[in-house]
Formats: structure tokens, sequence, C-alpha cells
């Protein structure tokens, strides 16, 4: 098992601050995008690519790297983020996401971005896809790890079904799916939407090793993915509960900024905030 | 008319795959609980570790496949034509023509001739939904011979590919040799005539050479194409013809919008060629069950259609 210092643990939580502000930002400039639900996903994120996951920014087509599948295409303003300030590619690029003539499109496109895996926007093909990689990986005997991250209303979809019986049927131990459990799609609460719930019974009559934590907890996440990483003959899951809009007090659990980015006050107001939250964290390190 | 000989091929692509697997280490195969109906059940006997049995989930076949693909694989993705693309459209979309992947779809039991299973599973319009995907490669072999060299090809070629072969056993038109200079993109003359062009694709090659030897009789000869790629389109033979005979006819098991008929109005409307023209295929609607050769008689996708057709078009 990994060990994380407290100084490591604060160092990331910093770099999740950081990575929230980009998106802020980024889609403030776009005028178009989802906050919520990248916002939420920040956290998860961060802890894969800055302190579990091995890959290279030099070498985004090494066929040894773990991957990690960002299912709820919509959040990648977070993937963006991410895979700009680790070097995949210049963090001005952030700026112009979602305008003509540049790279990063409104959903991720693996032909365009280096670092991104899959083309993802149109929910529930993400979990498939990563089979694909880790069955490969299989054939391949790779050690490579797969990981997938879904959202909650994403779970709506049948497709996301198919593959949870497929990575279990193959035994997929390679495979660790995440879902962001906020709670909230565009029409509403999950449970009104369309009742998700029991989820941990749900994955777990589907063949399926389920850990549940809290979503923004760095250290519990890192711990989750470590002993996911370690079960073998199945695939397992995380539920991360996370709060939708995370770090942004007018954000968090307001569905009306699901698919809606600040104007300008409201961009001023946030970076404010995450300013305040830095500092914080900063003064306690 | 003398006995053909017959081929199947389901069975031409079944074998060529295990040929294949020997070749290409990288080659991989899933199905979707159809592997006995589509032959892939060759290749999962022999080569039991490259298989995926996926089940009677089409749309996460499709998306599995990609991710296998990403990872260097040539993945082979097989089920029936209107499961492959109907059932799994977004999927195709998203995962292989939007990311370029290397899936090779090979779809069976396209067409009405699948017979008296019903209109559920006689897929005719497969051609023209993956026609309008950008970087899709759409292709309909005509017998068990092309069949063969088409799946060589697709093995060969990046990128993703759709192709489509019907259920029944075919008359075997081609020899070895003659396929062997088979391009994709490149339309085959396989008759040629100064009257008329009949443009044919899968099934409807063999009605049409058919059709063919009967219209000579009558003193009008005609140029027959096996356009077994409907896309990229050869478009150069399509002008050539148009320019050389006073009519042409396309003929497919395929709805007249949006396939081989549509592809090839096309470019005739944006050459502005003047021409005598006309599509057969399936009028718009949806079949029924039956036998499959009193369903291509009662539809109109036979040899004397074809004939009366030329005629018709040649008299006006």
């Amino acid at each position: 098992m990994a060990y994380y210092t407290e100084k490591q643990i604060k160092e990331l939580e910093l770099l999740a601050v950081k990575i929230r502000k980009y998106i802020i930002e980024m889609l403030y400039r776009a005028a178009s995008g989802h906050p919520g639900g990248s916002l939420s996903a920040v956290d998860a994120i961060v802890a894969l690519y800055f302190a579990h996951m091995r890959h290279n920014p030099k070498n985004p087509d090494d066929p040894d790297r773990d991957r990690f599948i960002l299912s709820k295409g919509h959040a990648a303003p977070a993937l963006y983020a991410v895979l700009a300030e680790l070097g995949y590619f210049p963090i001005e690029e952030l700026y112009h996401l979602r305008e003509i003539n540049h790279m990063l499109q409104g959903h991720p496109v693996s032909l365009y971005t280096p670092g991104v895996e899959a083309s993802t926007g149109s929910l529930g093909h993400g979990l498939s896809f990563g089979n694909g990689v880790a069955l490969a990986g299989k054939l391949d005997g790779k050690s490579y790890h797969v990981y997938v991250m879904l959202g909650d209303g994403e779970l709506d979809e049948g497709q996301v079904w198919e593959a949870a019986a497929a990575a279990a049927h193959y035994r997929l131990d390679n495979m660790t799916a995440m879902v962001d459990r906020n709670y909230l799609q565009i029409d509403g609460n999950t449970e009104e939407v369309m009742r998700l719930e029991s989820l941990r019974e749900k994955w777990q009559a589907f063949g399926w090793y389920v850990i549940e934590v809290d979503g923004h907890d760095i250290a519990e996440i890192l711990k989750a993915l470590d002993e996911a990483d370690h079960k073998e003959n199945m695939p397992s899951i995380i539920i991360l509960n996370t709060v939708k809009g995370k770090g942004v007090s007018f954000m968090e659990n307001n569905v009306d900024f699901h698919g809606v980015p600040p104007n300008e006050m409201e961009r001023n107001l946030a970076l404010e905030e995450l300013d305040m939250l830095q500092k914080k964290l900063e003064a306690s390190m | 008319m003398t006995e053909k000989l017959m081929g199947n091929p389901r069975n031409a692509y079944g074998e060529k795959l295990v040929e294949l697997g020997a070749r290409y280490p990288n080659l991989v195969v899933l199905d979707a609980d159809l592997s006995k109906s589509t032959k892939t059940i060759l290749f999962a006997k022999k080569y039991p570790n490259r298989f995926f049995e996926m089940g009677v989930a089409e749309a996460n076949m499709m998306s599995t496949a990609a991710g296998l693909a990403s990872c260097g694989k040539i993945a082979f993705v097989s089920t029936f034509a209107v499961f492959a693309t109907g059932r799994a459209y977004d999927q195709i979309r998203m995962d292989l023509a939007y990311s370029q992947v290397n899936v090779k779809i090979f779809a069976t039991h396209g067409g009405i001739s699948v017979g008296k299973d019903g209109a559920s599973h006689q897929m005719i319009e497969d051609l023209a939904l993956m026609r309008v995907l950008p970087n899709m490669t759409v292709l309909a072999p005509s017998d068990a011979t092309q069949t063969e060299k088409i799946v060589e090809l697709m093995a060969e070629h990046k990128g993703p590919m759709y192709a489509r072969v019907g259920r029944a056993d075919v008359p075997v038109i081609y020899d070895r040799s003659y396929v062997e200079t088979l391009e994709i993109g490149r339309g085959m003359i396989v008759e040629d005539g100064d009257d008329a062009t009949i443009i044919a694709c899968g099934t409807m090659v063999d009605a049409a050479l058919d059709a063919h030897k009967i219209l000579l009789k009558e003193g009008i000869s005609t140029r027959v194409i096996d356009m077994h790629t409907i896309k990229p389109l050869d478009e150069k033979l399509i002008l050539r013809s148009s320019r050389k005979t006073n009519a042409i006819v396309t003929i497919e098991e395929h709805s007249i919008i949006g396939g081989l008929g549509a592809a090839v109005a096309e470019v005739l409307a944006e050459n502005s060629a003047s021409i005598r023209f006309k599509r057969m295929g399936i009028e718009d609607k949806f079949c029924e069950s039956g036998d499959p050769k009193d369903l291509l008689e009662k539809y109109g996708l036979t040899a004397k259609h074809v004939v009366r057709q030329v005629k018709k078009l040649l008299k006006n």
C-alpha cells in the first residue's frame, strides 16, 4: 500500500484548488460549458494524475501507461486543466476552450488532445471503451490499470450496465470505475429523475467490488484507489460521494450550474472564494 | 440456365479470419451471440483468447472494440447488419468514426434475402447509415471470392470500415486471380458494353450479370460494374460510364434512399451528367417474411426486372 504524508495530501489539495480556479476561468472565457460536474470530479482526477497513475506527459502514447477515461465527457474542463498543469499541452490552450481553430473541444476527443484516451460526450460509452483497453492489457500481459469516471446521471444509460456485466464476466481486475455521485443531473435530483439507489447493491449484484468514499477527501480517494488496484479477480468501483459545484459556495448543490458558465461577477466571486481557500491551505502547511 | 456454382460469403469471412489470425497476432474478434451465424465461431475455436463473446449487447461490443483498437488491436466486430448499424449507431459514430480507430465491422444478414425472419431482420438502411459517417469506408462484396479479398484488405487498411454481406449462398462470380487486383475505392468492370451501364453491389451483382446476358441476346450491350466500395465511391468510373453509355441503372439490396443508387445519383447530378438514370432497390418501404427468391421477385430485384428497366430507359 502506498503511503502519503500529510504534506503530500495538502499539496494535492492545493493542486485541486488550482484546478478549480482554471475551470472557473476557462468556463467564463468560453462562455459555455459545465461547471457543476467539472468541480465535483476534480479531487478524484487530481488524486489519480498527480499521485496514483503511472503516466508520462512527455510520452502520452506509452503502451504501458495507466489509462484514465472520462466517460462523463462534459467534465472535460477538469481533465483538460489537469493535463495542461502536468504539461501534456500548454496552459494557454485552456483559455481557448470551445473556440474555433483551437484544440480543446467542448467534449474530449482522443485524436486532437494529447493525454485524452477516448472521445466522449455522448454518455454511456466510456466503461465499454475502458473494458476494451483492460481486455487488451490482459491479452498482452501488461500491468497497466484502467480508470473510468462515470457521472451518476450517466448511469441511466443502458450501455453502462451492459459494460458492467461484461467487466465482471471477464474478471477485469485491472479496471476501476468511479462514479461521481453528486445526486444532480440536468432535470433535477437523480432519485427524482430516474431512481438510481441502491447503487452499491446494484454494482455488487453485477459482480463488482464496491468501495464508497467522500469524493472530496483526497487521502480517502487514494486509499480506495489502492484497495481497488489490489482487488483480484473482479472489477472495482469507487462511489465518490461528491457535491456538485464543489468549492464555490453558490454553485454547490445548485443544478442551475450544470451546464451554465459563470458570468463576470460570478467568476470574480468564485475566484475570490477559491483564493481564500488556497490561502487557508497554504497557512496550514 | 446451367446450374451455378454457389458459395457463401459468411463462410468465406469466417475462414479468412482464421487465416488472418495467424498472419496478424494483434487481430481480435468480437461477436454478440451470433458467432454461429456470422461464422466468427471458426476464429473463436482456433484462437479462443483473441475472441470475445459479448452477449446480446451490441452497443457495448462496439465501444469495447474501439478500446481494444486504441491499444493497437485490429478489431473485427460481427453481428447482423440490422443490429450492427441500427443498435450501435451512436457507438460507431463516437468511438469508431470520430476517433478513427482500427475497428472493422463485418455485418452479415444484410438486405431482404434474409427471408423468413421478416422486416425486423432485413437491413435495408445500413449502407446509408454508414455512408454519412465521416472517416467510414463502406463495402458490400458480391460473392465468396471477393469477400475473402475484401476481408484481407480490411485487415491491411487502417481506420474504421463497414462491410456487409447477405445470409444466403450466392453464385460464385470470380476466381481468385480476378479479385487479386481489387482495390478499395475502385469499381470493377465485370462485363463491358456500349448501350447502358448497370452499377450493382453485393448480392445484386449476379442479377446484373444475368441481365447483361439476357440483354445481349436482344441486341443490347451493357457494361456491368461491381461497385463493392460504396464509400469512397469510384466517381471517375461512374462519369466515364455516363459518357460511354446512354443510360445508368443502379441496383442494390438496400433502400433506394441513401445507398449505392443515391451515391451514384449525387455524382451524376453534381457533374451535370445528362443521362437517363434509374435507382433500383427497395422503394422506401419495409418488406415482409417470405422465401428469399419470392421476396426478390415481389420487390423487383431480379435480372428480369433489370432487363425491363434498362429497356425502358433506352426507349425513352
